[in-house]
């Protein structure tokens, strides 16, 4: 927590894969953690997704994919959010992301991929740990 | 079953028992943990005696194979007779790369097939529409026309196999296609056999691809139904599908109660159609996850078929035995495989298996273990496979019928399972069935709390994962080279589809695409209006958004 805000999280679900049980799951320990948590559903495309982190002032992103099309929409998301301006927010990932693809994918500015087997304490602590500074 | 005066005796026996063996036991040495429980939360007993079953009695609760209730099996001889179908799902990049993948499969034999579809197609997309960039042929096939259908099911004699389609929102479409294709194999329709998933109920709070509101899917459910009872004898028009609710995050009880529901709901949605209980029931088809807790889950079969028996005869008045049967399909889970230390899969799923085959499938697909990671290779289907040839050939397991009957822990377990999924039943008659269940989230609430235990469990080690948190090993190297779906799959069926919309009929293609507007204003029976449009080659984007125009598309109700 910064100056009494609560970390405000967006827990997003690009592509057509309905796999939600990792994001649900994901949301709701980040809320237990005490973290403002939106979960916008499923079928989310790029547009409504950076659309949503603008209009929630989100300090992080946490995307969720498991339909193999991340190497589609997660360069087309980073480049959105460049064009937004949204440089500060910090972004992470998870779901079926092969390790050969995970540099490529940090390349693009995901700062973290959490894999199958992550506990959400990990993720909590990497959330809390990496939160990016506010102006 | 028993003597009361023989559980008398053995009820102060094993109070001696407990006050002598037992506690001088448990005083040198404590058991693992204070309570065992399993993934149904129930509480599972140090020992199991007839006194738990006391209340048993043969030929009213268990009965013979192939009678009712039909706990022992649907089949007089089970596998004494003919093993079940062992069934893989598969699909990926384009028809031609999956006909290639069934001819594979079949030349190792695999008795059926069973199309896993991408998510455009699942979602009534054609391969160009721009909701399906990155992801066409990446988890199944891409089909977005009788013409990839062609292609998908060249060589393969459809009179010989039987093919099963895990598709819902479009699958009355996608069952045009596979029987215009066997008309122009020449196969009588009578000779079709087959499933089409076609449960839309269960999309709404598990498996979540949901294209139109609940009512007009529901429609379309039970055009398939209706139309299959008078056309297609041999098809499976729906298999009632447990295994996303379950790989939701639903325990086992949950998973079979819900099933049973989203059942009486497509019964009472048939019986509105004039049909008669005996007319369709028979054909109503069953789908069912199976985890690593062994005898929950063939509790749970067991059960199933229990329960299913007993509502169509006394809660649908079926006549016909053959309304009574359930028969089942199952898959192991997909969400047990790890993706640390991937071979611990087969085991998992070789235990998984036994637990279906021991609970009666009459179909099965086992997972492959480098599934975690990525869409299986051709090694690990061949591995998957082979578990069940294993079990059929090697084990025994098949060599006499429901060979845990009279087990006092697996008869407790199956009537606690049959008791526990009575009261959800009860609970969501109460509410005023499954639409309204959906709508109130009540499905939706109870499996997201569910998934939340169970990875509170396993975060606070509470529930043991081997290899995931205990057993670990440092970093660890793929066994194998994994599959990767070609990039080019989607150009290649992009381009194929624009050359269809250039060289077929259009004028034809338009002409049928109004009459099934027209159909559907009418509220009639989609079927012929869906088959004409398919032989005229209107592809499923362009049908499923006439019918999206007709009657909306589902917003999310979201439960976290």
């Amino acid at each position: 927590m910064q100056d009494g805000r609560k970390i405000r999280v967006l827990i997003a679900k690009p592509g057509l894969d309905s796999h939600d049980r990792g994001a649900k799951v994901v949301a709701r320990a980040l809320r237990d953690a005490g973290m403002e948590v939106i979960y916008t559903g499923l079928r989310q495309t790029a547009e409504q997704i950076v659309e949503t982190a603008l209009q929630e002032d989100v300090d992080v992103i946490g995307l969720s994919i498991l339909s193999g099309a991340h190497k589609t929409l997660f360069p087309r998301i980073m480049g959105l959010l460049k064009k937004q301006g949204l440089t500060d927010v910090m972004v992470f990932a998870g779901g079926i992301i092969p390790e050969e693809d995970v540099s490529e994918m940090k390349r693009l500015g995901i700062k973290e991929i959490f894999g199958p087997g992550t506990t959400t304490e990990e993720i909590i602590r990497y959330v809390t740990d990496n939160l990016p500074k506010r102006d | 079953m028993f003597d009361k005066k023989k559980i008398d005796e053995l009820k102060k026996e094993h109070e001696r028992w407990e006050q002598t063996t037992l506690l001088n036991w448990i005083r040198q040495s404590n058991e693992r943990k204070n309570e065992f429980r399993n993934s149904s939360n129930m509480l599972i007993k140090r020992l199991y005696t007839p006194e738990d079953v006391q209340g048993l009695d043969y030929i009213r609760d268990l009965g013979f194979p192939g009678e009712y209730p039909f706990l022992r099996g649907v089949h007089a001889t089970m596998y004494r007779g003919r093993y079940w179908t062992m069934r893989q799902f598969a699909g990926f990049g384009t028809a031609e790369t999956t006909n290639k993948r069934f001819k594979y499969l079949l030349k190792e034999g695999e008795t059926g097939l069973s199309i896993a579809f991408d998510y455009p197609t699942i979602m009534g997309y054609d391969s160009d529409h721009p909701m399906g960039k990155g992801e066409v042929g990446i988890c199944g096939v891409a089909i977005s026309s009788l013409k990839d259908m062609e292609v998908l099911l060249d060589g393969i004699p459809l009179d010989k196999v039987t093919t099963s389609m895990t598709i819902n929102g479009p699958a009355a479409m996608l069952l045009a296609m596979y029987m215009v294709v066997g008309d122009k194999q020449g196969v009588s329709r009578e000779k079709l056999g087959g499933t089409t998933q076609n449960d839309n109920l269960k999309e709404y709070f598990a498996q979540k691809l949901c294209i139109y509101p609940p009512k007009a899917s529901v429609k379309l459910t039970t055009d398939i139904i209706e139309y299959c009872a008078r056309h297609l004898p041999r098809w499976n028009p729906i298999s009632i599908s447990g295994y996303h609710i379950r790989e939701a995050g639903a325990n086992a009880v949950q998973e079979l109660a819900f099933t049973i529901y989203d059942g009486i709901s497509y019964v009472e949605s048939t019986l509105q159609r004039g049909l008669k209980v005996d007319d369709f029931a028979h054909r109503l088809s069953f789908f069912f996850a199976s985890h690593n807790d062994f005898f929950e889950e063939l509790a749970k079969f067991r059960a199933a078929r229990r329960l299913w028996a007993k509502l169509m005869k006394e809660r649908f008045h079926a006549k016909n035995p053959r309304s009574m049967w359930m028969r089942m399909h199952v898959q192991t889970s997909g969400c047990t495989l790890t993706a640390q230390q991937p071979l611990n899969n087969i085991t998992r799923t070789t235990i998984q298996a036994l637990a279906a085959v021991l609970g009666g499938t009459q179909s099965l697909h086992t997972n492959s273990f480098d599934e975690a990671l990525a869409l299986p290779s051709e090694q690990a289907v061949r591995v998957a496979l082979r578990t069940q040839q294993i079990i059929a050939h090697e084990s025994g397991a098949t060599n006499t019928i429901d060979p845990l009957a009279g087990s006092y822990y697996v008869e407790a377990l199956t009537n606690e399972m049959e008791e526990k999924a009575t009261e959800y039943i009860q609970k969501v008659d109460d509410m005023g069935g499954a639409i309204v269940a959906i709508e109130k989230g009540f499905f939706q609430t109870e499996i997201a709390d569910s998934s939340y235990r169970y990875q509170k469990e396993v975060d606070d080690r509470k529930r043991t994962i081997v290899g995931v948190n205990d057993y670990q090993i440092g970093k660890e190297e793929y066994p194998m080279e994994l599959l990767r779906v070609d990039p080019e799959a989607e150009k290649e069926q992009v381009a194929n589809l624009q050359s269809l919309r250039k060289t077929r009929d259009n004028r034809k293609a338009e002409e049928m695409l109004g009459k099934l507007e027209r159909s559907a204003e009418k509220d009639e029976n989609l079927m012929p209006a869906i088959i004409e449009a398919t032989k005229a080659y209107a592809t499923l984007g362009e049908i499923c958004s006439v019918l999206r125009k007709v009657y909306g598309e589902y917003k999310e109700l979201i439960v976290i």
